[in-house]
């Protein structure tokens, strides 16, 4: 199987759809004449034409509830934010309208909208550019949220995301765009709301997702050469998450550790942490441990920025804290 | 306001008690439902709390002294309260002259309320203690579920785990050890003739033991008990309450059939009081626990107006407690029971013969049930049979009643349909 980057295979899903479906076009700010701050649209303008891939001012609020309008109207719009914390000022936007309209209108009007955007920090960009709201649309109702961690699942929700007839917000680990690996040659998609285990094991389950992930699965390198043997389990959707991929493992291994690479405050994974409390408790043999990254604003300084970011060390110490090993 | 703490009476037939320690001191700020002191009686060490606000002003009876219920112990008050003048209280009776010198607090043993905490053996193998002094049992959940289908005590369990916590594995591989299965009888790890300080509890039991058999004159019958009906109707009804998660034990039987023969024969549910025999309403039947410190008999409260389901509930409920599992036991359950049994079935023993709980009248002891030969019209059959030994107080009856306490018991046992009325 042929190998891509993560970027690609955004892209490729992107290009499908732009070429199968004439309702499917893109807005942005430089996402085609300049391609696309992390070049996931570069071509698409030659392609596709000015009507279809649209450069926008810069203007969140209004590029995407023109997105929402167009949604309305019949189309099947793409937007996308140049970083997830330029999506705050379109705030009303995503969540008041977009999440909203369909149970608004009684199911009279629904909104197919596919809104893209790079998350995470780490390379840094400073407070104000290296923020994961994820962890806060996840808990919209109405809206769906995806974080692939890799370009098959990049590939796969992506096209699920742009066919689903509901808003869904497509978090992409902006470290992550130059990830590369195999992609098979059909048209597969991947049901949101669906887990993966990407490792089984016998002794301990690590759950993450998106940029997470890549810590995680050093952490769970560490851990398989001492002999312990690790489930990892990659959320890839957060809202709707999939409790009972995680509980089953639990049931499994009886011990958890909850990753996330965003801050550790209010995340997702509180929300997993909690389930599990409620589903699982009596099948843990320790506490739910949780690793995510420092709860302050996020630090310019490299060396302040490397600090506060969770690692694969980190998520060792949690292991060892909870349950010993 | 000032308002004074008195002993508080923790059952009908407390008339004195020690404050074992007391967990505040002086000058201490007192919220209602504080825990003010550890006080022991006869039976059992319990926890005493605050009924009032304010500051703990004066502490009038230290530890150790051994005073009159209604006694006041301590005034709590605010800052500005004047605190009565009271008389030292002296030590009440003859029993503290006897028994309860009034000790320095650095001398009493560390103290542990019995009902709600346990602590891992001391003999335990080499990993930490599984819960401090003064704290619950640090075991997970799936522990705790699997030591509780496996039968096993969780703090008997010692813990390999972050911070001494017990875990599956440490479940998985425990073997109860003879130390423990003897219960109560820990030997010190090493015998190397040093002293052992015996825990309040361990000193309750030699009070309370001593008291029983020098007070209650004692004498014992035994009825043999044939089980085969019993056990058989026990597997059927098993069968049929199973998806309801209940499960009846051989005790469980046991407890009916003395709860059935006490109703036809109420006397041995009284407690003798000089010129009369003192008459109880209720039949609280005490059920021997052996726990990691020590025995404690807490009672089924009420145990005449359940059915046998019922019953095995309660005293699953009540065992559970005992343990610190799901709540404490309550001062009634610790303190009122109205007749004993005791059960070392588990352990092998064939026979045995208990002493009385005071002020009970009795206590009916059972060993295991066994395979053993019967004759049944001239012929040698396989059969089951249980021992069952009253210790019964001669003041309250004589043998022969006691025979017919004990018959009525084994009757109902051998016709178990009965057991259901």
């Amino acid at each position: 199987m042929p190998e891509i980057t993560l970027r690609d295979a955004l892209k490729r899903a992107i290009k499908e759809a732009l070429e199968s479906d004439p309702s499917v076009f893109m807005m942005g700010e430089d996402i085609g004449e300049y391609g696309g701050a992390y070049a996931v649209t570069d071509g698409l303008l030659k392609k596709f034409g000015p009507d279809r891939i649209k450069d926008t001012p810069i203007s969140e609020q209004a590029f995407v509830g023109a997105g929402i309008g167009a949604a309305v109207a019949g189309l099947r719009p793409i937007v996308e934010f140049m970083s997830i914390s330029f999506s705050l000022v379109a705030f009303d936007q995503i969540v008041n309208m977009a999440a909203n309209l369909r149970y608004m209108s009684g199911g009279q009007i629904s909104v197919p909208m596919v809104i893209r955007a790079p998350t995470g920090a780490g390379v840094q960009l400073g407070a104000t550019h290296s923020q994961s709201f994820e962890t806060w649309l996840a808990e919209v109702p109405g809206m769906k949220v995806v974080c692939p961690s890799n370009p098959y699942d990049a590939l796969g929700l992506m096209r699920s995301a742009i066919k689903d007839n509901n808003p869904v917000f497509v978090a992409e680990p902006a470290l992550l765009y130059g990830e590369k690996g195999e992609i098979p040659d059909d048209d597969y998609e991947i049901e949101i709301g669906k887990a993966d285990v990407t490792r089984e094991g016998s002794d301990i389950t690590l759950v993450s997702y998106g940029y997470g992930m890549r810590p995680t699965n050093e952490a769970a390198d560490k851990l398989t050469e001492r002999g312990v043997s690790v489930e990892v389990i990659d959320l890839r959707s957060l809202s709707p998450f999939d409790i009972d991929s995680i509980v089953s493992s639990v049931q499994k291994t009886n011990r958890v550790v909850l990753i996330d690479n965003a801050r550790r405050n209010g995340g997702v994974m509180a929300e997993v942490a909690a389930d599990l409390q409620q589903c699982a408790s009596e099948w843990l043999d320790g506490p739910v441990m949780r690793v995510g990254s420092v709860d302050v604003p996020w630090p310019y300084s490299r060396s302040l920025e490397q600090e506060v970011l969770m690692d694969a060390d980190d998520v060792l110490v949690a292991v060892a804290e909870g349950y010993g090993l | 306001m000032i308002s004074e703490v008195t002993m508080p009476s923790m059952g009908a037939d407390m008339t004195e008690g020690m404050i074992a320690k007391w967990l505040m001191a002086e000058g201490d700020a007192v919220s209602r439902g504080d825990k003010l002191a550890e006080i022991e009686t006869d039976k059992t060490v319990v926890e005493m709390e605050a009924y009032s606000e304010g500051l703990l002003r004066k502490i009038v009876v230290s530890e150790g002294i051994l005073v009159e219920v209604g006694t006041v112990i301590a005034f709590i008050g605010d800052a500005d309260d004047e605190v009565p003048e009271v008389a030292e209280t002296a030590p009440a009776a003859e029993a503290s002259k006897e028994e309860t010198a009034p000790q320095p607090a650095t001398a009493q043993p560390a103290l542990t309320p019995t009902p709600v905490q346990q602590t891992a053996p001391t003999s335990a193998p080499t990993p930490v203690a599984s819960a401090a002094a003064g704290g619950r049992v640090k075991a997970s959940p799936i522990a705790r579920k699997i030591a509780e289908e496996k039968g096993i005590d969780i703090a008997a369990v010692s813990g390999t785990g972050p911070g001494g916590r017990i875990t599956k594995s440490d479940v998985e591989k425990f073997t109860p050890s003879p130390a423990f299965a003897a219960s109560g009888g820990r030997a010190p790890a090493v015998m190397d003739g040093s002293d052992t300080p015996l825990s309040s509890m361990r000193q309750a039991i030699a009070r309370v033991t001593v008291k029983s058999k020098t007070k209650s004159p004692h004498y014992y019958v035994t009825h043999e008990v044939n089980m085969r009906p019993a056990m058989t109707f026990r597997a059927q009804l098993n069968e049929a309450i199973a998806d309801d998660g209940d499960r009846v034990s051989v005790n469980d039987m046991v407890l009916k059939a003395i709860t059935t023969a006490l109703l036809r024969y109420p006397k041995w549910n009284s407690t003798f009081d000089g010129d009369k025999l003192i008459g109880h309403s209720d039949i609280n039947l005490g059920v021997a626990i052996a726990l990691e410190e020590g025995l404690i008999v807490p009672a089924v409260i009420g145990i005449q107006n359940m059915s046998l389901i019922e019953i095995s509930r309660a005293v699953r409920d009540v065992g559970k407690r005992a343990r610190g599992e799901g709540g404490s036991l309550t001062q009634a359950e610790m303190t009122q029971g109205t007749f004993g049994s005791s059960n070392l079935g588990m352990f092998g023993t064939d026979t045995f013969a208990a002493i009385i709980v005071p002020p009970n009248a009795g206590i009916i002891a059972v060993g295991t049930v066994k395979e053993v030969p019967v004759i049944e019209n001239g012929q040698i059959v396989p059969g089951k049979t249980m021992n069952a030994t009253i210790s019964a107080d001669h003041r309250v009856g004589d043998g022969a009643e006691a025979a017919i306490l004990m018959g009525e018991f084994q009757k109902t046992l051998e016709n178990p349909a009965r057991l259901m009325l």
